[in-house]
């Protein structure tokens, strides 16, 4: 068992390993196109996977692990201003300890501090910094955006750590809620941790890594491979203790992430969505397999936190003083699906009356306009 | 032949038309001068092809109304000689010129009258276009009558302080120079032009609100548009009716001021859209396919010639399917939704067209069309794409952003909620209001006060402002977007008939800013 190198958080075998995994990275890609289990095929060690995947080039792969150059790889981490820790080391988060086929080494953006106070301790029962990670589809509808950010910035508020993708949709949502709710939250990237994907999303990215943080198990420049994915969705899972995936097609990667959350034995739950709605087939397969079902963040905290935890006060409270009984009505309508001006009036008048209402309830911040002429509720 | 004197045999007649630059009439005399030796005709002053080529039809006219062409050296000059001229309707000015220097018509009336038509090879006077500005540039000049074809003598006399002369051929022109009577009523009568203003509703309008079922959310927009003038963007899926309503707005608008009908049916008559005999009461709707070019839009060429926002200068531009018009074009309509006009400088010669326009814009609020339901097929970059189009500098200067829901299948077969002649009604008691107070200046409707005008006029109660400013506070609104809330807000009580805005009023304005097109994502 090699030790990190001094003045680090990595050992050489493990950082060896990050980069073999990124040379290997078009083969992988192969096996996983023909859908061998991932799992099965990271568990193996360095030698076994060069042979198993090095195809013709297995002889100079073996002579570049011989000669591999601690020093250029730490050199370049320090370029891209990233930090690695290995499973060597006590920094290392303890819930992502999980064995074979497990990641072992993190390339952290951010502050290895600082992913210590967001996923860190774990190696004992109870002294884990609380984590969720809420995932889900890329293509989401305004009502999942607006759930996600609201998810992300209630738990971040209550002091939970929101573990996603930085995927769009979903994922994005998420963080954008934990970095308003106080920027607890790690993004885990397919490719390297210093690099924006996708593209996109560079401004919520520059955003994460200065009060967040970014972690990924490849090397500093690497580009993501289609295995990347999945396997990236496999620290996600690993770094939470609960999943919620809040909009997912079947066959989808927050379903990965599912999947990978329960082999590890960790909880899985799903917001409930349309029942014939495709975009949300696979959250409501997951309720139907035993998921728990979650319809606001107080049921995250109540499972990650425990039914003892003092309650929020809350929105709800205020919000019952400052709108009339009429007000109130019109938001439950919202709620209940007539969420469009069209929906909520017969006649011109009523039109009028509709619109000025929701104009009242938009200026006291309980809704939100969205595409399509919609109005959706702000959470949390 | 008498011999050597130089000075016989030459005689300079001189006779007064105009030319159009862009809308404008610009004073244009014809000289002609005869001299002995070898005959030929030439034209010189700055002509285009169309003007050159008047030799050939002044010829071929004069011939054929049994005048005879003069065997001599024959010139004419096109003054001010800078002056860029094109055009056919220079030739009965050049005809009757030719005539009069060489004796077969008086000259005696020319310096009084101006003369303004095109010449067919048999002698007949063809009908121009532009002869309501020639008109009125008659009047300016301070001449006191215009000889014209007589199918235009009706527009010409919209210009009530000139003696209009109309003439189907040259041979009449000329009868009518030397002091005879002519067949046919000089100068059509101007009376029905003035009746047709008086008259309250448009006569001719074929859509009706009373055709539209549903849409009770949108009706009410549509009305506070018309009653401010306020550009409208309509979002919604394909086939809900956002272009039927779009078309019914003119069926709401108030009739054309005359001073405005005067400046509608001048550019309708340059363009050669309509030979007027009667002022235009009803405001004109152009709707130009997405496929337009932003010189096609806001007017261009090599010659200026005014383009679709000019065409619908105190009427309705309507752009459906706004996400597909080129950049180019969109981006140049900012500067004449902002000006109400819109210079076109080619080479010496600038060309100002009016463009004060209501526009209305029609569009899908995603690719696919379904944005916000479980059949929007759109990927995340694509509708970036679409917003990006859309938002920006355009989409800020529409006032109201009104999503159109599908009708649902009761809907459909109910009542409908109102006619146009109720909500026309409305419209014009708000616009009453309007211009009662903007009384003295030039805007005539809520959506063209100035600034100042908005901090002078726009009177809020006490919790109106606390509303609008808690929006601005939050982010949510720019300082232009205030600016915009606070026009539409006046509109909205000018329907209701208060003279200060009140909460209701500001709220319902904020409500009708913005629909999510153009919003970014939350992430």
């Amino acid at each position: 068992m090699s030790a990190p190198i001094a003045g680090t958080a990595a050992c050489a075998d493990c950082l060896r390993r990050s980069w073999l995994l990124a040379a290997l990275a078009p083969n992988l890609d192969l096996v996983w196109k023909r859908r061998r289990p991932l799992r099965d095929v990271l568990s193996l060690d360095d030698l076994a996977l060069v042979e198993a995947l090095g195809g013709k080039e297995r002889a100079g792969l073996l002579a570049r692990h011989a000669a591999f150059d601690v020093a250029a790889a730490l050199r370049a981490c320090a370029r891209a201003a990233v930090e690695p820790v290995c499973v060597h080391d006590h920094r290392f988060p303890g819930r992502l300890r999980t064995g074979p086929g497990g990641p072992r080494l993190l390339h952290v953006a951010g502050g290895l501090g600082r992913l210590g106070r967001l996923a860190g301790g774990g190696a004992r029962d109870g002294d884990a910094v609380p984590a969720v990670a809420i995932v889900g589809t890329r293509r989401a509808s305004p009502e999942g955006l607006e759930m996600a950010s609201a998810l992300g910035r209630g738990l971040a508020r209550a002091g939970v750590t929101v573990v996603s993708g930085m995927a769009l949709g979903i994922d994005s949502a998420a963080h954008v809620g934990a970095l308003d709710g106080g920027a607890a939250t790690v993004a885990v990237l397919a490719g390297a941790a210093e690099i924006a994907y996708p593209r996109s999303k560079s401004v919520l990215h520059k955003r994460i890594v200065a009060e967040a943080c970014a972690v990924s198990e490849l090397p500093p420049g690497f580009e993501p491979f289609r295995w990347c994915f999945p396997a990236r969705n496999r620290i996600i899972a690993g770094l939470a203790q609960l999943t919620v995936v809040v909009e997912g097609a079947e066959r989808s990667g927050s379903l990965i992430t599912a999947d990978f959350a329960s082999a590890l034995g960790r909880e899985v739950a799903a917001v409930p969505g349309r029942a014939t709605s495709p975009r949300t087939r696979g959250s409501n397969g997951l309720i139907r397999d035993g998921a728990a079902v979650i319809l606001g963040v107080d049921d995250v905290l109540d499972a990650v936190l425990g039914f003892d935890r003092v309650p929020d006060p809350g929105q709800a409270g205020r919000r019952a003083g400052t709108i009339g009984p009429e007000l109130a009505e019109l938001l439950d309508a919202v709620a209940g699906g007539c969420d469009t001006v069209a929906a909520l009036a017969r006649t011109p008048a009523e039109a009028d009356a509709a619109l000025l209402g929701l104009a009242e309830l938009e200026g006291h911040g309980l809704l939100r306009r969205s595409g399509g002429g919609r109005y959706v509720l702000m959470g949390g | 032949m008498t011999q050597g004197a130089p000075s016989v045999g030459v005689v300079i007649a001189h006779v007064n038309t105009f030319t159009l630059t862009g809308l404008e009439p610009r004073r244009v005399t014809v000289e002609v001068d005869l001299r002995a030796g070898l005959p030929a005709f030439t034209i010189v002053g700055l002509g285009d092809q169309a003007v050159r080529e008047a030799r050939e039809r002044v010829r071929a006219a004069i011939h054929n109304s049994g005048f005879a062409f003069p065997d001599k050296r024959v010139t004419v000059n096109l003054a001010p000689a800078y002056l860029r001229k094109s055009g056919p309707g220079f030739d009965l000015a050049i005809a009757c010129g030719v005539l009069a220097a060489s004796g077969q018509i008086p000259l005696e009336h020319l310096d009084r009258l101006a003369i303004f038509g095109e010449l067919a090879l048999g002698g007949a006077i063809r009908p121009g276009r532009g002869v309501l500005a020639v008109a009125e540039g008659v009047r300016d000049a301070g001449l006191e009558g215009l000889v014209v074809a007589a199918e235009r003598a009706g527009e010409a006399a919209l210009v009530d302080t000139i003696t209009v002369h109309g003439a189907s051929s040259l041979a009449q022109a000329a009868a009518l120079l030397r002091g005879l009577p002519v067949d046919g009523a000089p100068g059509a009568a101007a009376g029905p032009a003035h009746e047709a203003l008086t008259r309250a509703a448009p006569s001719t309008a074929i859509v009706d609100l009373a055709d539209v079922r549903g849409h009770a959310s949108v009706l009410g927009s549509l009305t506070i548009a018309a009653a401010g003038g306020h550009n409208l963007l309509f979002t919604g899926p394909p086939g809900t009716g956002k272009t039927m309503l779009a078309r019914r707005l003119p069926s709401i608008l108030p009739p054309l001021t005359r001073p405005e009908a005067l400046e509608v049916t001048r550019i309708q008559s340059v363009v050669g859209l309509r030979g007027a005999t009667s002022l235009l009461v009803e405001r004109p709707f152009r709707a130009p396919h997405h496929h337009i070019s932003a010189s096609g839009l806001v007017g261009g060429g090599a010659v200026p010639v005014p383009g679709e926002a000019t065409l619908a200068h105190h009427g309705v531009l309507f752009l459906d399917e706004l996400s597909e018009f080129s950049r180019d074009a969109l981006e140049a309509l900012r500067q004449p939704l902002e000006d109400g006009r819109v210079a076109i400088v080619r080479g010496q010669r600038t060309a100002i067209y009016p463009t004060r326009i209501m526009l209305v814009a029609a569009t899908n609020p995603c690719p696919c069309g379904y944005l916000g339901s479980d059949r929007c097929r759109c990927s995340e970059p694509e509708l970036a794409r679409h917003r990006r189009r859309l938002s920006g500098p355009l989409l800020d200067r529409i006032d109201l952003q009104v999503h159109v829901a599908r009708p649902s299948a009761e809907e459909l077969r109910g009542p409908a909620h109102c006619s146009s002649a109720t909500e026309r009604e409305r419209v014009m008691l708000a616009r009453e209001r309007q211009l009662a107070r903007l009384e003295g200046s030039r805007a005539t409707c809520n959506a063209h006060m100035d600034a100042a005008q908005v901090r002078r006029l726009v009177r809020l109660a006490p919790d109106a402002e606390r509303e609008l400013w808690r929006d601005y506070d939050k982010g949510a609104l720019s300082a232009r977007g205030h600016q915009r809330v606070l026009r539409v807000a006046r509109t909205v009580a000018d329907l209701a008939g208060s003279e200060t805005v009140g909460r209701v009023h500001v709220l319902h304005a904020l409500a009708l800013r913005r629909d999510g097109v153009a919003e970014a994502e939350s992430a």
